[in-house]
């Protein structure tokens, strides 16, 4: 698809609302939001019903019929900003409109009593003076020029002169409304007002348009994190316990039929002279396989621990055959732990607390684990067995004994790796998992609907697997 | 007769009027599919009022509502319509054997022998109704690409009778807790709208409009500490129907003053898994400070 910005549409002076519509969709699709014409026809429809002069009543109809979750709404949001914001500004470049940029007699503003000013508002929350503190902290600490050029540079330079953190700053006086830190959402709304006026100032100095930058990673993923997100692991991982306890009986098309099984026909055919007249079929039986989960608890792998865990936990709840192991340079077996505490919270500081599995430098020796896991259940492992290895693959220099490893492997039936970093970061630095995936099938896990997507592999056929 | 909205405001007054207070996005898309005759996808935690939405609306449209419950293995016979095979076959025995099979074909499967179910009755209605599918996340994917064709198109295919259309426009809501994502068919088909907890000001006024003998004080600090409360990780955050349910059991208490032993007493209200009790004790219960020693967590409300 072609960026938005050089569609033919875009030179042709002012063009209608259908058009900017059909930018925006177009934006949105390009953020991997799914808009069919359909969804766009609802749209022009809602709006029909709606009066445009509301902002608020345009934005909502445009987000009920184009954003379908909550995950969407949120990307629609940042797109619905930037966008109109742009078509705004370009109308008022091509129109020559300038607004009053910043104030008159800056010099004048008494430095200490704005900040004081700002924060206050801030922590009241006062949204509405948003737009005039904004340009009044430029005004006052822009520099009154060109700043560095960088507008998140300047946003970010401008933030730490007006004194505001979010963090509570004790050196304040009791009265000072710094004193016990700025709401952090309303600093977030700050510093988005600041970014807007800075790049307000920067259309209008060149009259001409900064070149639209697809949404990054970082603004599309859910705040503070998608693993340390505990609300949506848990709703994962109930799900995954669901899919787990109905696992098997959901054969459809050829596989539901089950296969004869000739041994029994044969004997059964005995009453009946030799002749085949009773079928016997071999069970169906669920894949339930013989698990052993070997967990990373290092702190390298310390945000995801807790995710791990939690899966852990879920697992256990869902298969009987599960033998649960966590490793930093040395094994402990948690089995017993899990099995005892029913609860998770609990769990976790049990094994904090009895698994000893950390030795002098607390750094994940994964020579030493292999080892050790192999003389622990080496006799038990088997080709019905499946192993389960969550960690970052990171070795911290230590040899990384993948002949060990592919000696687990070769034991067991299958070999799954998690591993909590993004694929970008894989084989960087002192990560070693590529030698490790050869023997075993590593995903990349760290967010929920990754997650997902191994629950599928895991409890699916065999044959569907990517080797 | 049926009320046909005609603004935004008019749907905000007339839900306002019997007794709920939407949000704006609410009313807006309320209105939207008042006016497109689009079924609306409701989604947000439990205990937002998403079923009270429906409910409202029938209400305030002066509508029949018609409600189906979904629940894992729901089937067309259940939510559609089912061919009644006790009539049936008393009719095939009065009939006996001197009429033929055609004619007897033709009388069984006829509209006399069709037991409607609830997606039936909403289409066949002769007023418009409100049809509330509540959870269709509970249901397996066949169901759901079996509503596709009711969605779009407000028709259902039988069989042995041919098509069967509205013969009025009912106003569709479907709820979803979100514990399994929909299918993109049918988010196409729906307008979506997200209801979260309100924010304290409106949570308030929904709070007052339900428990108007409630002091003011004590609703100020009730809704304070709901909102504290699902700030913290818990299996299950209150919802705005237990936060009501609180109020009610405090005017009930004659409570005039939400300090930390009321609360501990009353708290299971709001809070209702044990390992929730016990965090909600420690951090919210020990600000309110007052008699009584956490291990009171566990208590419940004294019975009067």
């Amino acid at each position: 698809m072609a960026p938005p910005e050089r569609s033919p549409l875009a030179d042709r002076g002012p063009r209608g609302l259908d058009a900017e519509l059909i930018g925006f969709a177009e934006q949105l699709r390009a953020e991997s939001l799914s808009i069919g014409t359909s969804e766009l026809l609802d749209a022009f429809a809602a709006l029909r019903e709606v009066s445009w002069a509301d902002p608020q009543l345009f934005r909502e109809a445009l987000a009920t019929t184009l954003a379908k979750s909550p995950d969407d709404r949120r990307i629609f949001e940042l797109v619905f900003a930037r966008y109109f914001f742009r078509a705004a500004e370009r109308q008022a470049a091509a129109h020559d409109v300038v607004e009053g940029a910043g104030f008159e007699g800056a010099d004048q503003i008494d430095l200490d009593q704005l900040r004081q000013q700002i924060a206050q508002a801030l922590q009241e929350g006062a949204d509405g003076q948003m737009q005039d503190l904004a340009r009044m902290a430029i005004a006052a600490f822009g520099d009154r020029g060109d700043g560095s050029g960088v507008i998140g540079v300047d946003v970010q330079r401008i933030r730490r002169q007006l004194g505001l953190k979010s963090e509570p700053q004790p050196e304040f006086p009791e009265d000072d409304p710094r004193h016990d830190g700025i709401p952090r959402e309303e600093l977030r709304k700050f510093e988005q007002q600041l970014r807007r006026e800075l790049e307000r100032a920067l259309i209008e100095r060149t009259r001409r348009l900064p070149p639209s930058r697809p949404l990054s990673e970082l603004d599309r993923s859910l705040p503070g994190g998608p693993i340390q997100d505990l609300a949506a692991v848990h709703k994962v991982v109930l799900q995954l316990k669901r899919r787990l306890a109905t696992q098997g009986h959901e054969t459809k098309g050829h596989r539901r039929h089950a296969h004869v099984d000739v041994r029994r026909t044969m004997r059964a055919s005995l009453e009946t002279g030799g002749v085949p007249v009773v079928l016997k079929y071999r069970p169906k039986r669920p894949r339930r396989p013989e698990i052993f989960v070997l967990c990373d608890i290092s702190t390298s792998v310390a945000s995801a621990s807790v995710f791990f865990l939690s899966v852990l936990h879920a697992l256990h709840d869902s298969f009987r055959k599960l033998r649960s192991f966590v490793f930093i340079e040395r094994i402990s077996e948690v089995t017993e732990v899990f099995e005892r505490e029913r609860d998770f919270q609990a769990a976790s500081v049990a094994i904090s607390r009895d698994a000893g599995v950390a030795d002098v430098s607390g750094y994940t020796d994964y020579g030493r684990v292999w080892s050790e896991f192999l003389t622990e259940v080496e006799d038990d492992l088997h080709p019905r067995a499946t192993v389960i290895v969550l960690g970052d693959a990171r070795t911290n220099g230590r040899p990384p004994r993948d002949d060990l490893f592919a000696a687990v492997a070769a034991k067991a039936g299958r070999t799954f790796w998690l591993n909590p970093e993004p694929r970008l970061y894989w084989n960087y630095g002192d990560s070693v998992i590529a030698a490790y995936a050869r023997h075993c099938i590593a995903f990349e896990c760290w967010t929920t609907s990754q997650l997902e997507d191994f629950v599928k592999a895991l409890t699916g056929p065999a044959s569907d697997l990517p080797r | 007769m049926s009320i046909e909205p005609a603004s935004v405001e008019e749907v905000t007054a007339g839900l306002r009027a019997v007794g709920y207070l939407p949000g704006e996005s609410t009313a807006l898309v309320s209105y939207l599919a008042a006016k497109l005759g689009k079924p609306v996808l409701v989604e947000g935690p439990a205990g937002v009022g998403k079923t009270e939405l429906a409910k409202a609306l029938a209400k305030y449209l002066d509508r029949e509502l018609v409600r189906l419950q979904c629940y894992e293995g729901l089937d067309e016979a259940k939510a559609l319509y089912e061919w009644n095979y006790r009539k049936q076959l008393l009719r095939i025995q009065a009939e006996a054997s001197d009429t033929g099979w055609d004619s007897v074909q033709e009388d069984i499967f006829g509209e006399e022998f069709l037991l409607r179910r609830p997606l039936m009755t909403a289409i066949a209605s002769e007023r418009p109704v409100v049809l509330l599918i509540d959870e269709i996340d509970k249901t397996d994917q066949e169901f759901e690409a079996m509503l596709l064709e009711l969605l779009s198109d407000f028709q259902i295919s039988i069989p042995e009778l041919g098509r069967i259309d509205a013969r009025t426009q009912p106003v569709v809501l479907l709820t979803s807790n979100n514990s399994r994502e929909l299918t993109e068919a049918l988010k196409r088909r729906c307008l979506y709208l997200w209801v979260d907890y309100p924010d304290a000001a409106h949570e308030l006024e929904i709070v007052r409009l339900h428990t108007p003998e409630l002091s003011a004080t004590v609703a100020d600090k009730l809704i304070e500490i709901v909102h504290e409360v699902r700030e913290l990780d818990l299996k299950k955050p209150p919802s705005i129907a237990e936060s009501i349910d609180w109020a009610r059991a405090l005017l009930l208490l004659g409570a005039d003053d939400l300090d930390g032993q009321v609360f501990r007493d009353t708290m299971s209200v709001i809070v209702k898994h044990r390992t929730d009790l016990e965090l909600v004790a420690a951090r919210v219960g020990v600000r309110l400070g007052g008699a009584g020693a956490p291990n009171g967590a566990a208590r419940t409300i004294p019975t009067r």
